[in-house]
């Protein structure tokens, strides 16, 4: 799944490894739904879920590995908004849970698995490719690992979540995917 | 080695010598040089020909301030002009030419400008260049002036190709950055770095850092820099110049990576752009020297005196062998002296002061310089380069006398410093005159943008930048009959300025625009001060009395890759394609651009055009079946208990009876009243709809029910999310739609009793879930089939497959649009245009009128949306039924209205309609309905096409074909 970020590589320097700037690898199809509605109904659909939904905005919660079962992913990404992400074969049974358990409370709950795609980017340059595009403060103080943000690269958006101090993972709607993978690989010649 | 060259110090690399072409002729210089500093070692002051008169001219400065030394440089195919020759790196192979001078630079035929040029003066261009009346104000100017002004003046020639260089970008935050690392730049940050914790970016226009100190030798700088570098929260980013400061501390810096390398790295960027947010910003830009006005001030070989001292001590060349000297500040002193050690003769100091500090004349006279106190340069003389000066004695009553000659090969002038405030003029500081340095300096900083200014930029001078002087030097007799040059760029000269105020320009916004002095490239920075003082001294008035002119960005010019970075051919825009995109490719469809989606546009098969491919399209559709990608139609998932009454509140339908299972068409207006988008809403429970909204408005209607959601009634129990992009729309259309679905749906009953026109059903179509709308915008019986994206592929080739057993097959937009129009359907944005209300295109029926409410229901009370007379839409049938009108087409009671007649209305929509046989059109026009039958015209360049008007339904009227 990794490819280098480089579209065609120099062709009077040698190919440098992938890992000296950052790589790509997009996701496996998964199950993805944006949850709205009253603190009352996140907290119901927290416990159904089998992970409390963050509470502090811009915040990102997760158990297990992408992709495996039982993995689950919140994040925050509106005051009463949240991205949940789970493995394409438990999306029915997570639905139909979730709103199940938030029968009572107003709220609603939408599939929008195939909305995006998703991908991960990393290696020591990966904030500085974002930043090509991005104009947020991505310095680990400003947007520490665990902070996710809907937000802008070039003229698509995207939600953009920190894993980890090089690890970023992105989540696209389908059609701007291909534009922002291309000018996250056209960036990657700012670092040669 | 040049004769010209210092025999040691500098910062040129003496070891390496680089080869170079100016004009094609080939020349040596050094590793360190700039193409300044090498063609002035190579003897060549002449590089260029100034703007209007074409008149020889050299550097006056070492720097970004130069106004006269702009060449064109060429490498590989590139081409930039307009560089300054002050600021170019020399590399190994460079080929500049030079600008502005034809047929070659020391002979060239524009300088006859000079000759005329009593007739050239301030203003000419507004007072001259005013045709024949008859032809309309502007003929005379468009049709002959101007085009012959542009071939015969200007700058260097704009790149003619591809720019074929890459460009990057990076947003960056820092706690402090310091612009200029000069002695002030680099000590502030050294402070602000020195905790290890705040992120500082130290940026420098130069190839090096250090400003000034780069001309002597030092010990503090290489330390300095070696610190700075040490630290990790230090960026240094040389060649990099600050260009634009905007509001909250946002500054825009353009780095040069690879200009001065005489291989181009492949693929690495040309320049880098970067935005930064800073937390403070540290101004440290320093003070630019400012020229004397004298008479022919602009020969080849006039500089100013720093930058004299800056090519004799950085970069080890003397400018000549014998120097004058002309002054009003301490500092061209010391210009003089180092000058002297590098061995020029100084053939004299003139000072326009009564009285220098004797302290320095006494050190002159001791280095054996004669100083002329009280004396001014009125004239000089040499043909493409300074050959001799004359000089005259200032009197008590302020003449001049005497016309003393000496000789040189180069003047040294100093007018004094100013502060270089640009950068803190552009961050909307505020300016104080300040007496004692005759200079405007940083006064109050504007809110919201954390800043300081240190050293010379903040009027910190050091001892020996004592002394200024602003204006026009005095000269023996009529200073009407002289060339001082103020503006050297745009050729604006002391009487130029005296003359925009005789003529009433007393504002120094209007001089500057009558003369355009400071509106050159170089935005004035060595003219800026020298033109108030003569607008002072000519209005009588005290220079701050006279005020400034506003500073812009960019600081320098910026090429134009900078801006636009990455936004290039195919990623100028996103490019949004459907899941069932690539199928059509394989196809062969034509695409066209639909905002930033691409949508097959028709499908054409062997020998096809457009419209053959549309007209057989059309005729699947009416015929057998035909289908269509719809997937780009923008949708959104409206969820909770007050979803309907959200539905209720912003179109104008009723919703709250609309039954689970059904669908309704609904309108979307603004708050003025008018149609701005409308589409198919279904119910999917009693809290859950799906919407459809245009292609086109998306975005926008998402945009302004979430405003609505948030501002308005966040009471309101409902929330929406995008479904855009989850579905794939594949439209099933014609009268063999149901029997192309039933082999593939399970879980719907298709037939039409359990699943009538205008209702939704949940279900599996090739096994994939399914939200199944019965709906039509052909007129056909039609269906619309949503399956989850990353299945539209699959999906949509299993129906076509059936369709073209069917005798069926793909249709595009095209046919869409005529199928539609054949209906009378319409188009928000094309049928609407902003200013049409519902009853206008026919809609009327659809409000529910007896809502007390909804978003443009107090517009349609206006009086002006209520009245009688407005357009409405209609339908157009040509007399000659081959003739199609063009869409656009102005619509006319008569066939040769008079000059000046208004039009009834326009042409929305027109098309050949292969099931009428005939062109069809839709139109607004006044009072359109109640014209039925009457006959208008179209007033074509071709002469008036005459039309009937007819109700905009073309194609099965009663809606019969609905049921298939």
């Amino acid at each position: 799944m990794a490819k280098t970020l480089m579209a065609e590589p120099p062709k009077s320097k040698p190919r440098l490894p992938n890992d000296a700037i950052a790589w790509i690898t997009a996701a496996p199809p998964l199950a993805r739904f944006i949850f709205r509605g009253s603190p009352e109904a996140e907290a119901a659909a927290g416990s159904a879920y089998g992970l409390a939904f963050p509470k502090a905005l811009n915040r990102a919660a997760s158990i297990g590995e992408r992709g495996k079962p039982g993995a689950r992913v919140a994040l925050r990404i509106g005051p009463d908004e949240l991205l949940l992400i789970v493995p394409i074969a438990e999306g029915k049974a997570v639905q139909t849970a979730l709103e199940t358990a938030t029968a009572a409370h107003p709220h609603s709950l939408v599939d929008i698995s195939d909305r995006h795609t998703g991908f991960a980017l990393e290696g020591p340059h990966a904030a500085d490719l974002i930043n090509a595009g991005c104009p947020l403060d991505l310095d680990e103080r400003a947007f520490p690992v665990g902070m996710v943000t809907r937000t802008l690269l070039h003229k698509a958006e995207i939600v953009l979540w920190r894993m980890g101090p090089t690890l970023f993972r992105v989540e696209v709607w389908r059609s701007f995917a291909p534009y922002v993978e291309a000018l996250l690989e056209e960036a990657a010649h700012d670092f040669l | 080695m040049s004769m010209l060259r210092t025999p040691s110090g500098g910062r040129i690399d003496r070891t390496r010598a680089l080869r170079f072409t100016f004009d094609g002729r080939l020349m040596q210089g050094h590793q360190g040089d700039t193409l300044a500093s090498a063609l002035i070692a190579n003897g060549v002051h002449l590089m260029g020909r100034s703007f209007k008169y074409h008149r020889p001219r050299g550097p006056i400065s070492a720097g970004a301030e130069e106004p006269n030394a702009l060449v064109t440089v060429t490498r590989s195919g590139r081409s930039t002009p307009n560089l300054r020759a002050t600021q170019i790196e020399l590399y190994e192979g460079l080929a500049a030419l030079s600008q502005n001078r034809w047929p070659a630079l020391d002979f060239d035929i524009g300088a006859i400008n000079g000759l005329i040029s009593p007739f050239l003066g301030a203003g000419f261009y507004y007072k001259t260049f005013m045709g024949p009346k008859a032809l309309g104000s502007n003929w005379a100017w468009t049709k002959i002036y101007e085009p012959v002004i542009r071939a015969a003046a200007g700058l260097g020639r704009a790149p003619e190709g591809p720019d074929l260089d890459r460009y990057a970008n990076r947003f960056a935050h820092c706690d402090v950055l310091v612009i200029g690392g000069g002695d002030a730049g680099l000590t502030a940050a050294l402070e602000a770095s020195a905790d290890g914790k705040a992120s500082v970016i130290l940026c420098d226009e130069q190839a090096e850092f250090g400003g000034w100190l780069l001309n002597s030798d030092g010990a503090w700088l290489g330390e300095t820099l070696a610190t700075l570098a040490s630290r990790p929260n230090v960026r240094m980013l040389r060649r990099t110049q600050a260009f634009g400061y905007f509001a909250q501390n946002f500054v825009a810096l353009q780095e040069r990576l690879t200009d001065h390398l005489a291989d181009l790295p492949e693929g690495t960027p040309r320049e880098r752009l970067w935005q930064v947010r800073a937390g403070e910003v540290i101004l440290a830009t320093g003070a630019i020297e400012r020229p004397l006005a004298f008479p022919d001030n602009d020969r080849p070989g006039i500089m100013l005196a720093g930058a004299a001292e800056t090519y004799a001590t950085r970069y080890g060349v003397r400018p000549g062998t014998r120097a004058a000297i002309f002054t009003a500040c301490d500092s061209a002193y010391g210009a003089a002296l180092a000058l002297k050690a590098a061995g020029v003769e100084i053939a004299a100091i003139v000072d326009i002061r009564l009285k220098p500090d004797p302290a320095l004349a006494a050190q002159a006279l001791e280095a054996g310089i004669a100083v002329h106190s009280g004396t001014v340069i009125t004239g000089t003389t040499g043909g493409k380069r300074v050959s001799h000066i004359t000089i005259g004695k200032l009197q008590p009553d302020a003449s001049v006398r005497g016309a003393d000659q000496l000789a040189c090969d180069f003047v040294a002038m100093s007018g004094g410093w100013v502060p270089s405030v640009h950068l803190f003029s552009q961050s909307r500081g505020k300016l104080r005159w300040d007496e004692t340095l005759n200079a405007y300096v940083p006064n109050i900083t504007a809110p919201g943008q954390k800043q300081r200014s240190v050293g010379a930029c903040a009027g910190a001078f050091s001892a020996e930048m004592r002394g200024a002087f602003n204006g026009a030097t005095p000269v023996p007799g009529d200073p009407a009959k002289v060339k001082a040059f103020v503006d050297f760029q745009n050729d604006v000269t002391a009487r130029d300025i005296r003359l925009a105020t005789r003529e009433g320009m007393h504002s120094v916004e209007h001089v500057k625009r009558f003369t355009t002095t400071g509106m050159a490239t170089d935005q004035g920075k060595t003219s800026n001060m020298n033109a108030l003082g003569i607008v002072s001294e000519a209005l009588g008035k005290s220079l701050p009395e006279v005020g400034l002119t506003t500073f812009r960005q960019p600081y320098t010019p910026v090429t134009f890759g900078l801006f636009a970075g990455q936004a290039r051919g195919d990623l100028f825009d996103p490019v949004r394609k459907t899941p069932i995109h690539n199928w059509a490719v394989a196809q062969g469809a034509a695409f066209e651009d639909v905002g930033q989606w691409k949508r097959a546009h028709y499908f054409p098969q062997k020998g096809e055009d457009i419209h053959a491919a549309t007209n057989r399209e059309c005729r699947l559709v009416r015929g057998t079946v035909g289908i269509f990608d719809a997937s780009t139609l923008g949708k959104i998932e409206l969820v909770g208990p007050d979803a309907a009454e959200f539905l209720e509140r912003v179109y104008v339908n009723n919703w709250k009876n609309l039954g689970v299972g059904r669908c309704r068409y609904g309108i979307l207006l603004n708050e003025a009243g008018f149609v701005i988008d409308d589409g198919v809403i279904a119910r999917l429970a009693p809290d859950r709809f799906h919407i459809t909204t245009t292609t086109g408005g998306a975005a926008r209607v998402f945009a302004m029910f979430e405003d609505y959601l948030q501002t308005e009634w966040p009471d309101l129990k409902v929330w929406q999310t995008s479904i855009t992009e989850q579905y794939a729309v594949i439209a099933v259309q014609g009268p063999k739609a149901r029997a192309v679905l039933a082999p593939l749906v399970e879980g719907i009953n298709l037939a039409s009793e359990a699943f009538p026109h205008m209702a939704i059903r949940e279900g599996r179509i090739c096994g994939v879930e399914t939200r199944l709308f019965r709906v039509s915008f052909s007129g056909e019986l039609g269906f619309e089939v949503n399956v989850p994206a990353s299945q539209g592929r699959a999906v949509w080739e299993a129906i076509h497959a059936e369709a073209i057993k069917q005798g069926g097959g793909a249709y595009g937009t095209e046919a869409m649009h005529v199928l539609r129009a054949e209906k009378g359907f319409i188009i928000v944005g094309q049928e609407t245009d902003g200013t049409m209300t519902p009853d206008d295109v026919g809609l009327g029926w659809a409000i529910g009128k007896a809502k007390t409410d909804f978003i443009g229901k107090r517009g349609l009370m206006r009086p002006d949306l209520m009245a009688a007379g407005r357009k409405q839409l209609v339908g157009l049938q040509t007399l000659d039924p081959k003739v199609v009108p063009e869409e656009g087409a102005q619509i006319t009671a008569e066939a040769n209205p008079a000059p000046g007649t208004a039009a009834l209305g326009h042409v929305t929509s027109s098309y050949w309609s292969e099931t009428c046989g005939r062109s069809i059109a839709l139109a607004v026009i006044a009072n359109g309905r109640a014209r039925v039958g009457e006959v208008l015209h179209i007033p074509m360049p071709g002469g008036a096409i005459a039309v009937t008007v007819v109700a905009p339904v073309f194609y099965d009227p009663k809606g019969e074909r609905l049921n298939g």
